[in-house]
């Protein structure tokens, strides 16, 4: 059997389990909803007038904070926690196959949350003519963004059978990453530290690399600090489990 | 088909597994005895490639578990002591998750599936979702998943644990149908199923090995054997 195959086995298990429980519509209708009212509100989507969604990406940094883990927590603490972990690691598949298929499930998960806000997009399109290359790169950045999220949550939920523990970890270390070039925070890191030690800080802030795509801007630097997150959380996850 | 040699496994400074030797050839059942926190768990957990041991080896049909563990997998089927299953899958949705990461497509698959509802009795219940079924039901959903790709070597651990007597019986002949063309290994702590289903047993105490045979040479009444050869818990606290 394939490494594709087993991946592809497990993916499709865990991504019908999120639509067999309630958990996938509550996490939909909340993430619809926050993104919303988060955009037209708070966000002066009209008020704005400009034809663009930068009210709406915005906020995806701090919206993925809390709903990322909640989606992530369960992926492998419930596994421990029900000892399936131990029926689906001595199947005829590797540890990392394991990892992938079902990180690849959630991302999957999380990108139909995504694709499900495109009444924004039509909306934006109807009362003006945005640039659509832009709004693009927005929704990709978002997607990287999310994947860096879960990748983390990935790891915390490896570490412990208690989702909720896993959960307050997981937005624990995103929060962290968020603030680390948050500008409130860089600009008052800025008093005391070196512009050198606050950029270096701020490199490794998922903010400083989204803020390239809501401009437009495919950076490769951007997509491989994403991807390095992602890589870096899932290797992570695969030395929890070993070590379990 | 199953060679154990000298394994080990040691949590901190307990040695939960301690130098444990045997081997089990096609065609025999062997009943793995002891009392709780023996080792019988942590052993066959090793066997099954779930946890590494601390040292010794563990071959299944040639591959070593540790240099080949996919090779080593494939030929078994494993039937965890909690029997694990995924609580909002039906029988019929696990059984297929099961057969399609053995690698069993289309017909295949379906002759699989029936065969192994067949053999546990779970025909009634295939379409139901295994949060909604009795521990019994439960238990013989996760032993049909370790029979699905009719497997060479069953670990089985406490496969009658949690069924009614009826339910202990049709496991205990299944088990032994099973043992005239499979190795098999199955703990439990119920001695009457010794004489039940195996052609030898071992009975293992503190992580080793302290007797092993058939069930005529370890002894008879089996449970006086056990109790002399055997510390309880509150002996050993």
């Amino acid at each position: 059997m394939s490494a594709w195959h087993a991946i592809r086995t497990i993916a499709k298990r865990e991504l019908v389990s999120y639509f067999t429980s309630p958990v996938a519509y509550v996490f939909l209708v909340i993430f619809l909803l926050l993104t919303g009212f988060l955009t037209f509100t708070a966000g002066a989507f009209f008020e704005r007038g400009e034809a663009s969604l930068g009210a709406f990406f915005g906020w995806h940094p701090w919206v993925y904070l809390v709903l990322v883990p909640a989606a992530g927590m369960r992926l492998w603490s419930e596994e421990r926690r029900a000892g399936t972990l131990e029926l689906l690691l001595t199947m005829p598949v590797t540890t990392w196959q394991a990892i992938l298929g079902k990180f690849l499930a959630s991302w999957a998960f999380l990108a139909i949350a995504l694709a499900l806000t495109f009444p924004v997009v039509v909306t934006t399109n109807v009362l003006g003519d945005p640039d659509n290359g832009v709004i693009f790169a927005g929704y990709l950045g978002s997607l990287f963004l999310a994947g860096a999220y879960l990748a983390i949550s990935c790891m915390t939920s490896a570490m412990t059978r208690n989702q909720v523990v896993a959960f307050i970890l997981s937005v624990v270390i995103c929060l962290f990453l968020l603030l680390a070039g948050f500008n409130p925070v860089t600009d008052l890191l800025v008093r005391w530290a070196s512009p050198a030690f606050v950029d270096t800080v701020a490199a490794f802030s998922v903010v400083t690399h989204f803020d390239g795509f809501q401009k437009g801007v495919i950076d490769t630097r951007d997509l491989f600090f994403f991807l390095s997150v992602i890589g870096f959380s899932l290797f992570a996850t695969g030395v929890v489990l070993r070590n379990r | 088909m199953i060679k154990i040699n000298n394994l080990v496994k040691a949590f901190g400074a307990k040695r939960a597994v301690d130098g444990v030797s045997f081997a089990v050839e096609r065609g025999e059942v062997l009943g793995f005895l002891g009392p709780n926190g023996a080792g019988k768990s942590t052993t066959m957990r090793m066997i099954t490639g779930f946890i590494p041991p601390t040292s010794g080896t563990v071959t299944v049909g040639g591959h070593d578990v540790a240099e080949a563990p996919l090779d080593a997998k494939r030929l078994i089927g494993y039937l965890p002591e909690a029997a694990p299953s995924y609580p909002d899958m039906t029988v019929q949705g696990f059984l297929s998750f099961a057969a399609e990461l053995r690698g069993l497509d289309g017909d295949a698959r379906k002759r699989a599936i029936g065969r192994a509802v067949e053999r546990c009795f779970l025909a009634s219940v295939l379409h139901q979702s295994i949060d909604t079924l009795s521990k019994g039901y439960k238990h013989r959903t996760c032993l049909a998943q370790a029979l699905i790709h009719d497997p060479d070597v069953l670990i089985l651990d406490e496969p009658t644990d949690g069924l009614d007597p009826n339910q202990k019986h049709e496991v205990r002949n299944l088990i032994r149908e099973l043992g005239k063309t499979k190795a098999i290994i199955f703990s439990t702590h119920i001695l009457e199923e010794v004489d039940a289903a195996c052609t030898r047993a071992i009975i293992i105490d503190r992580g080793r090995i302290v007797a092993s045979g058939t069930p005529d040479e370890l002894g008879r009444p089996l449970d006086e054997v056990f109790r002399r050869l055997t510390l309880s818990d509150t002996v050993k606290a």
